[in-house]
């Protein structure tokens, strides 16, 4: 039975995967990127349709307002080659390509020999609410504390590397 | 409604999209932008699985966030090596960036 909630799902894959397959091949990286915006909003939107509507917010805010905007600055600050003049593959994307459709038929079958292949949501409890059981679990010892703070801990270790990594040193004594 | 096996195919759809990219794209920002591809798949996964499976438990949700934090984390400091190797051999096509190389 075709619902609307089906519909909406359709239509919403395909376009993510279409825009995916653009960002991949697509010879302006600028383009890739807004291609990439696209994806990810699709993606937003497949977690709208999942009930988990706190997540579709965060990637919305992280990936397309900060990733996504880090890459495209990337990119501007490597201009020369955001339009490409010489080829965009290496000359190995026929094994990539004959590799990654590998992958793709083994996950599908591995998907369709599994006995929950048509299981169907159940709804969720009236009294379950998604966000406050996420921020319990976040801070709570017998939760996620612990991987959670090792995460906050990665990130300020990862802004700093970033930086120093990033820092434009002068030559002494020139 | 929507069987859980649709979004599963999506999602390897979508990751074995991300890694045509990564393996074949000679730029390496459009390889970072790939492994942010197959990041997203897996976060698919992750949510699916939460909701259909165990929807009583948070435990998806959580691990999505963490994996969130962990893209954030990688995408910075990738950015900042592209930018530092372009500063000083003034490309990032992959296949020239190879002073480690043997």
């Amino acid at each position: 039975m075709m619902t609307v909630s089906l519909i909406v799902f359709l239509i919403v894959a395909l376009i993510t995967l279409g825009s995916a397959l653009m960002v991949v091949i697509a010879r302006n990286l600028v383009h890739s990127a807004l291609w990439l915006v696209l994806t990810l909003f699709g993606v937003a939107i497949l977690f709208g349709l999942l009930q988990a509507g706190f997540l579709a917010v965060v990637q919305v805010v992280i990936y397309i307002g900060a990733i996504s905007i880090l890459i495209i600055f990337a990119i501007m600050l490597t201009r020369r080659i955001a339009s490409d003049t010489g080829p965009r593959f290496n000359e190995n994307w026929g094994w990539a390509l004959g590799i990654s459709l590998m992958m793709f038929a083994a996950l599908v079958w591995v998907i369709v020999s599994w006995p929950g292949f048509h299981v169907q949501a159940q709804p969720l409890d009236a009294r379950f609410e998604p966000v406050v059981e996420l921020g319990k679990a976040l801070v709570s010892p017998n939760g996620y504390v612990l991987p959670f703070e090792l995460a906050s801990v990665l990130l300020l270790a990862a802004l700093i590397g970033a930086i120093v990594i990033a820092w434009e040193r002068k030559p002494e004594g020139r | 409604m929507i069987p859980l096996s649709y979004y599963l195919i999506f999602a390897a759809g979508l990751f074995s999209i991300g890694l045509f990219g990564v393996l074949a794209r000679k730029n390496a920002i459009a390889i970072l932008i790939g492994i942010e591809l197959m990041l997203n798949a897996v976060n698919v996964n992750l949510v699916a699985f939460w909701r259909y499976r165990t929807p009583g438990m948070i435990a998806g949700q959580v691990f999505t966030v963490i994996v969130l934090a962990v893209a954030a984390a990688e995408v910075a400091v990738g950015l900042a090596l592209f930018i530092s190797i372009y500063r000083r051999r003034d490309t990032i096509a992959a296949d020239q960036i190879d002073l480690m190389k043997w």
